[in-house]
């Protein structure tokens, strides 16, 4: 016997949709999914029935999912909420799809966090081990928080300025600029970015990122079906993933070690190396931890994430263009979903405006406790 | 004066002795018996070496301020205006959220990363008595 008959080598997107970002208070999570995913399927050039995977992410009823879009799944499963599993979910996706017990998989994203109020913070914000016991009392909560801790930290440590973290803001905001679906258009300058309120110092409203109602999807099959739909295939060339949770001590290290080791495996599987890479994604719930991520993964030497920002190199026309559809900051936080799509999209080469032109490789960085990346390619090998 | 709004502490079994120590103005934390290093979850088992047996054990109560904010945004009932958390790295090495106490602003230019702080106890109600820190007076 084996466990693994049918066993694959290689995986591919072939559908990619989205549905409208705002206030969308006659959708919950899973009604958002369900409509990403028929337009996701549509994309593909598929009948939902064709997919037999399913791993759902934030939308946690799949059983109104399954019944509504009447699929039937060999394989049904709904990952925690956090942003932090984008990465992770989607290497659960190529996992099954390797190991031969399905062919075609959607995963899907549901987020009615606006209309819910979703607030990332207070009471019943687990984000932090143990926080109602140490960190509640004195009022410590939210991720923004953190993040602002951690720019406090690197700022001490490397000199890291405020002015960086608008370099950022203003950078996605200027490709935003040229995506008709991004939340925010209005053009900023760093009068803007300085003038904008503090939510928690240092850290401004500019530098948190925008919540909306929304859902995304995805359709990954073999790499070897990969032809038989309607898209050009988006290879997933390099996947992986290391979680280190910091407890409620927050990371000493920015999550630098941790993103070391995720870098190497991707590159080695993917056999590309930084220098191949067209186009950069980058988590970006917050500003600072766009500097985290490009020095975690080693675009720009530590402790000068900051300055590689205001060098223009994150912008379309500069050497890594990141976040070309305005990324969670200007577009929409759809918690890396978005962003996924946005690589692929730029690997199809129909961006027009923000096409980075010829883009053949592009990398998706995940700072942050459950820290992944993944490498997309318009070839599988 | 108005009733204290501000979260408190869910005092459960494995908190309580964290509690009844600051209580008594104390610092407690567990403390992994083979290595000795301190933990602030409160679970018997040592992340660091892996051993079995965590128990509580006293720290001086000195330490450093790691790293800082000031919340402008509440998420919380019972905070007037802006309000600074601080993260204090203990002399003994673990790090713990607190607030600073004892600067003429509260604002974090007179907080920095690096300056030595010690707790100071703040009884909230019978039950609660948080870890605070104020500046090491220079005198």
């Amino acid at each position: 016997m084996s466990l693994i008959s049918k066993r694959k080598d290689s995986v591919a997107v072939v559908g990619v949709g989205t549905t409208k970002w705002g206030s969308m208070p006659e959708h919950d999570a899973t009604s958002l999914g369900i409509w990403a995913l028929r337009e996701a399927a549509e994309d593909a050039g598929i009948r939902l029935q064709d997919i037999d995977g399913l791993i759902c992410q934030r939308l946690t009823d799949y059983q109104k999912f399954v019944q509504v879009t009447n699929i039937t799944p060999k394989l049904v499963t709904a990952t925690p909420s956090a942003g932090r599993m984008t990465g992770a979910t989607i290497q659960m996706a190529v996992q099954a799809i390797l190991s031969g017990i399905v062919d075609t998989v959607a995963v899907v994203y549901g987020n009615d966090g606006r209309s819910a109020g979703a607030k990332y913070g207070g009471k019943g914000e687990s984000y932090g081990t143990g926080s109602d016991q140490m960190w509640f009392p004195y009022g410590m909560t939210s991720p923004g928080a953190v993040h602002s801790m951690l720019f406090q930290r690197h700022a001490h440590l490397y000199n890291s300025t405020v002015e960086q973290l608008g370099a950022v803001s203003l950078a996605f905001r200027k490709h935003a600029q040229l995506n008709p679906k991004a939340v925010m258009q209005k053009p900023l300058t760093m009068e803007d970015y300085l003038a904008s309120r503090y939510i928690c110092e240092p850290l401004r409203l500019l530098d948190y990122c925008l919540i909306n109602d929304g859902g995304v999807a995805m359709i990954l099959t073999a790499g070897d079906r990969a032809k038989d739909f309607k898209q050009r295939p988006v290879h997933v060339k390099g996947i992986a993933q290391v979680s280190r949770l910091a407890q409620g001590e927050l990371p000493d290290d920015f999550g630098y070690a941790a993103m070391q080791r995720v870098s190497k495996t991707v590159h080695e599987m993917a056999e590309v190396s930084r220098e191949d890479v067209d186009a950069l994604m980058i988590y970006d719930n917050f500003t600072p931890i766009v500097l985290f991520a490009l020095e975690g993964f080693g675009y720009a030497p530590r402790g000068e994430g900051g300055a590689f920002v205001q060098s223009g190199a994150l912008e379309l026309g500069g050497r890594y263009p990141t976040n070309t559809n305005g990324g969670h900051l200007s577009e929409s936080y759809m918690q890396g979903w978005n962003l996924q799509v946005e690589a692929v999209r730029q690997l199809r080469g129909d961006l027009g405006a923000r096409q980075v032109p010829g883009a053949e490789i592009v990398q998706y960085l995940q700072g942050g406790p459950v820290c992944t990346s993944i490498i997309y390619g318009t070839e599988a090998v | 004066m108005k009733p204290y709004a501000k979260p408190l502490p869910p005092i459960t079994a494995k908190s309580l002795p964290f509690w009844q120590a600051t209580h008594e103005h104390k610092l407690l934390l567990p403390r992994c018996d083979h290595c000795k290093t301190f933990h602030t979850y409160f679970e018997p088992w040592c992340s660091h070496c892996g051993h079995e047996g965590v128990h509580w054990a006293p720290l001086s109560g000195r330490g450093r301020i790691w790293s800082n904010c000031r919340f402008h945004k509440h998420y919380f009932a019972g905070f007037d205006g802006p309000y600074n958390v601080a993260m204090v790295e203990l002399e003994e090495g673990p790090r713990i959220m607190t607030n600073i106490v004892g600067t003429p602003n509260g604002t974090l230019d007179e907080m920095p990363i690096g300056m030595a702080v010690e707790a100071v106890f703040e009884e909230v109600n019978d039950t609660v008595t948080l870890v605070k820190f104020k500046p090491v007076s220079s005198a």
